[in-house]
């Protein structure tokens, strides 16, 4: 002890707190920061609605939202305790989406004259309140998402079970078409595909990683691309007939093309071939051409598709392109800057405040509007794809990815509908779009992803402290 | 497995492009394509979501906006519509608007350039935008006079101030309710639309500037009388030959006096008896030896084959070309190919009236922005001199006469000297005539130029003439002005 010069201190352990002196919680600083940001956005958004609809400030909205800034307040501070490192952009982006969505909700109701509880916006603000408290819930229960991977076979069964409802007789309900909702009595109508995206996403992560190996390993090479063996195509043949029944029972080509995306993405993320996804691709491109010809409803769409200003489209009764249309014509009314809140006239489009709420925000707040609605879109799935690429379990790697991949092609299954990329389908438009069982599936989603990011940004220290 | 993820992360951001790249094309590339589609609702109520501005007579709106509950916002109400619907016109929800509402278009919707600073300011200052408020030139009285006198007959009157071409009546009949036309429902607009224009009586046309234009028959004379005056080679008193039957060179084709015998007796005629009993033969004799041209030079001088924007768009009258010896004959006394509205001969009056000299008719007088500034004021603008002071004055005398003690005996008014001429034109071998009047008064001093034409004889076929129906019509609209 005589050397002073020598290491200052040369114990074996390091020195008591050092697991519990953590950085100040810079993230959780920076999301408050733009949490209120997202609030106050949200707030002005309602504020100019009222202006240039109504010429008045009604405050009873704007206390209602101020509700739902609390709630997300809440789980801001809940992640302070159990998810500390968590993303800090994912909530204020779900936050100013949602906001955004309730503000042009808002709007329709009172160009239909609507308001209470009969009013789709004060719905929308009650579903968000709970779809937030079951982030809250979901971010306070799953403490670790590895406690998902036990339960892969078990999210498959509810996925089945939750696509099924809407065929049960008595319970299923259709809405133009889409045989997709439940319902009791006349009350609430959910859509449980949209919770059963996220238990896909789960299943699909858990199955993969358990079968990666079978599924990767073996096969015959042909054209240059490594084919699997014939018994190793179950699992896609079996997502595959599900996403066609999808299309025959229920009708409803969007959900259809959004499971086999999510699998076949899943799928080549797992095994890294890409002649799943040529196989993937050929099936179902196969499987709706088919259905587009004998198919009444999908002939339709892809008739509207190709050609929606044709006065014999435009004039079809049924399934004709008055929609799609009348969406372009909203969309052109917007211009490059829109019309502004409440100035344009959104509500002569059908369903402006559910399936067609991006042509009604790209109305009122024009192209630059859409441009910066898309940019949050990418900058969500960005931050879902960096899990992917810096966690360390492949589960959770495939499972942020899932969830991530399935928000983007939701987004461009409905936008790129609306504007004519692809043909028309009826999907919700994430966070933004009127429709319960949509918000609680999304916010669940933001819920996942944040643990995700918790747990990969917490990891290294873990390792650490060995 | 990053490998695998940047590849789906780089699929991603193409997805996302895509969208950007389509919503760019949708709202930017084609949106004026889009805004123009006649599908296109928001287009619609976009131009009716400005208060137009109204469009007065002596201050009192004929047209007006007011706030309606539905997607338009505003209801165009026509008052009095019938009665001025040839002047306002209409602009319905969809399909063109016609009159005023269509050649003013600009400025009642707010949208001409001269209303662009007032549009900003009010835009800034949170004000309504609001288009301009158009005063027309139409005297109520005239306009209502005209109405009455013409009573249930087909056909028009046009009344000008002849020193400044100021419209001061105009009136069509059978006419219609513009405020059918203004209805919020496009399928009922069509369907109204639709029976107006299946109407064996053409409600829809503004006989007083176009419809199914008619041969002027015998008040054509002016013109062929004034070109005579001009050339210097005819006065008043030059002479005719004076058979009871004319047949024209190198036809069949036989000219008689409306009297069947020669013209007033004796073997020749003077150019004013001829004009004062309006004979057709010493007129057909006069235009074969004036020739076509100088008939159609004299006849573009008082505004043939010319468009004349009152602003709104009228009907040309028209003196064809090329004709040869019987045609030009058949011309002189405004049959054959010549054609003219009530309009172009209240020109030719108005300018005998006003020395010769031919102003551009004119509906409006005044287009006033919401905030009381004169946008547009119309002064008074020449078309051109048409005859000689010197031959004014002289045809001002024969029409006279022909009044006092001619063939337009029926438009005398007790204690005013009135002007005028009348006109009986043939149309086919058995179909009824157009019957004509024009003229002014007082023949001293003119304030009103008048033109009456009644369509199909009057119902009396080929019984009615000018005279006998259009004629006690200008009486009764130049009394009630001149009274006023």
């Amino acid at each position: 002890m005589s050397d002073v010069t020598g290491t200052p201190v040369a114990t074996g352990t390091p020195p008591t707190g050092v697991r519990r002196i953590r950085m100040p919680q810079k993230l959780r600083n920076l999301e408050f920061w733009l949490l209120l940001v997202a609030c106050f956005i949200n707030a002005a958004a309602i504020v100019l609605v009222q202006l240039g609809a109504m010429r008045r400030v009604d405050t009873q909205l704007v206390l209602l939202g101020a509700g739902l800034s609390v709630l997300v307040f809440g789980l801001h501070i809940a992640m302070r305790f159990v998810a500390r490192d968590a993303d800090p952009f994912l909530l204020p982006i779900a936050t100013v989406l949602n906001g955004l969505g309730i503000a042009m909700i808002y709007r329709i109701d009172i160009a239909n004259g609507e308001a209470g509880w009969e009013s789709a916006a004060v719905r929308q603000i009650a579903w968000s309140a709970i779809a937030i408290i079951a982030a809250i819930a979901t971010i306070l229960v799953i403490r670790n998402h590895r406690v998902l991977f036990r339960y892969t076979y078990l999210a498959g069964l509810v996925a089945i079970v939750l696509l099924l409802l809407p065929l049960v007789p008595g319970l299923g309900r259709e809405v133009s078409g889409a045989r997709v909702w439940i319902g009791f009595g006349d009350i609430a109508t959910f859509q449980p595909g949209e919770i059963a995206k996220i238990a896909l996403a789960v299943f699909f992560a858990g199955y993969l990683v358990r079968n990666r190996d079978s599924l990767s390993m073996v096969g015959t090479k042909f054209l240059g691309m490594k084919f699997p063996r014939a018994r190793d195509l179950g699992p896609l043949l079996v997502v595959w007939a599900l996403s066609m029944s999808v299309i025959v029972f229920q009708r409803d080509l969007g959900t259809a093309l959004l499971y086999f995306g999510l699998f076949l993405v899943m799928l080549y993320v797992a095994t890294s071939r890409i002649s799943w996804v040529v196989l993937g691709l050929t099936l179902f491109v196969g499987g709706a051409l088919i259905a587009s010809q004998t198919l009444d409803y999908v002939g339709n769409r892809f008739a509207n598709w190709l050609d929606p200003l044709n006065p014999e489209r435009y004039e079809q009764e049924f399934g004709g392109s008055y929609q799609l249309v009348q969406g372009l014509f909203g969309l052109a009314n917007g211009g490059l800057i829109g019309t502004g809140w409440g100035q344009g006239r959104p509500d002569l489009t059908p369903v402006p405040q559910s399936d067609y709420i991006i042509a009604s925000l790209g109305e009122e707040l024009g192209l630059a509007g859409v441009f910066a609605i898309l940019a949050l879109y990418l900058l969500f799935v960005a931050r879902g794809f960096r899990i992917g690429f810096a966690g360390q379990d492949d589960f959770g790697k495939l499972l942020g990815v899932g969830l991530a991949f399935v928000v983007a092609l939701q987004v461009f299954i409905v936008v790129g509908g609306v504007t004519r990329v692809i043909p028309l389908t009826g999907l919700t438009t994430p966070f933004l779009a009127a429709g319960g069982s949509s918000l609680v599936a999304n916010w669940i989603i933001v819920a996942l992803l944040l643990r995700l990011s918790d747990t990969v940004r917490n990891h290294p220290r873990l390792v650490i402290d060995g | 497995m990053n490998r695998e993820l940047k590849r789906v992360s780089i699929i991603a951001l193409l997805m996302f492009v895509t969208l950007l790249v389509s919503s760019t094309i949708i709202q930017y590339v084609q949106a004026s394509a889009l805004a123009a589609d006649p599908r296109n609702a928001r287009t619609l109520y976009e131009s009716y979501s400005v208060e137009r501005g109204p469009i007065l007579v002596d201050g009192t709106p004929i047209a007006f906006s007011q706030p309606s509950d539905d997607d338009y916002k505003f209801q165009r109400v026509y008052a009095s519509g019938p009665l001025y619907v040839p002047i306002t016109g209409y602009i319905p929800v969809n399909g063109e608007a016609t009159g005023l509402e269509r050649s003013l278009n600009e400025y009642l919707s707010g949208q001409s350039s001269s209303q662009f600073f007032d549009s900003l300011n009010r835009l800034i200052s949170g004000q309504d935008p609001m288009g301009a408020s158009v005063e027309v030139a139409i005297d109520a009285v005239a306009q209502q006079a005209a109405w009455d006198a013409l009573g249930d007959y087909t056909g028009a009157v046009v009344v000008t101030e002849p020193s400044t071409g100021r419209i001061l009546a105009m009136v069509t009949k059978p006419t219609f309710d513009p405020n059918s036309m203004a209805v919020h429902d496009s399928a009922q607009v069509q369907a109204t639309y639709d029976g107006l224009l299946a109407d064996p009586m053409d409600p829809l046309f503004n006989r007083a500037t176009g419809g199914d234009m008619n041969p002027p028959g015998s008040v054509f004379k002016l013109v062929v009388t004034a070109a005579a005056l001009e050339s210097g080679r005819y006065t008043p008193e030059s002479t005719f030959p004076n058979p009871a039957e004319l047949t024209l060179p190198g036809t069949d084709a036989v000219v008689r006096n409306s009297s069947g015998g020669s013209c007033g007796g004796g073997s020749t005629v003077t150019l004013a008896d001829a004009l004062r009993l309006s004979c057709n033969i010493p007129f057909a004799e006069l235009g074969m030896d004036l020739g076509d041209n100088a008939i159609r030079e004299q006849a573009e001088k008082f505004g043939f084959n010319s468009e004349f924007l009152i602003p709104t768009a009228t009907e040309v009258s028209t003196y064809p070309r090329g004709l040869d010896d019987p045609q030009t004959a058949l011309s002189a006394f405004g049959q054959g190919d010549v054609r003219a509205t009530p309009l172009q001969m209240a020109l030719v009056s108005a300018a005998i009236a006003n020395g010769g000299i031919v102003m551009n008719p004119n509906l409006v007088d005044q287009i006033t922005a919401p905030d009381f500034n004169p946008l547009q004021e119309f002064e008074p603008s020449e078309f051109g001199r048409a005859i000689s002071e010197q031959t004014a004055n002289t045809m001002v005398q024969m029409m006279v006469n022909g009044v006092e003690n001619g063939a337009a005996s029926n438009a005398r008014i007790d204690g005013v000297s009135v002007a005028g001429k009348t006109g009986t034109a043939e149309n086919g071998e058995s179909d009824p005539y157009t019957l004509w009047f024009t003229g002014f008064a007082p023949a001293d001093n003119p304030q009103y130029a008048i033109t009456v034409l009644v369509e199909d004889g009057g119902g009396l076929g080929q019984e009615g003439f000018g005279n006998l129906i259009a004629a006690p019509i200008a009486k009764q609209v130049l009394e009630a002005v001149l009274n006023k």
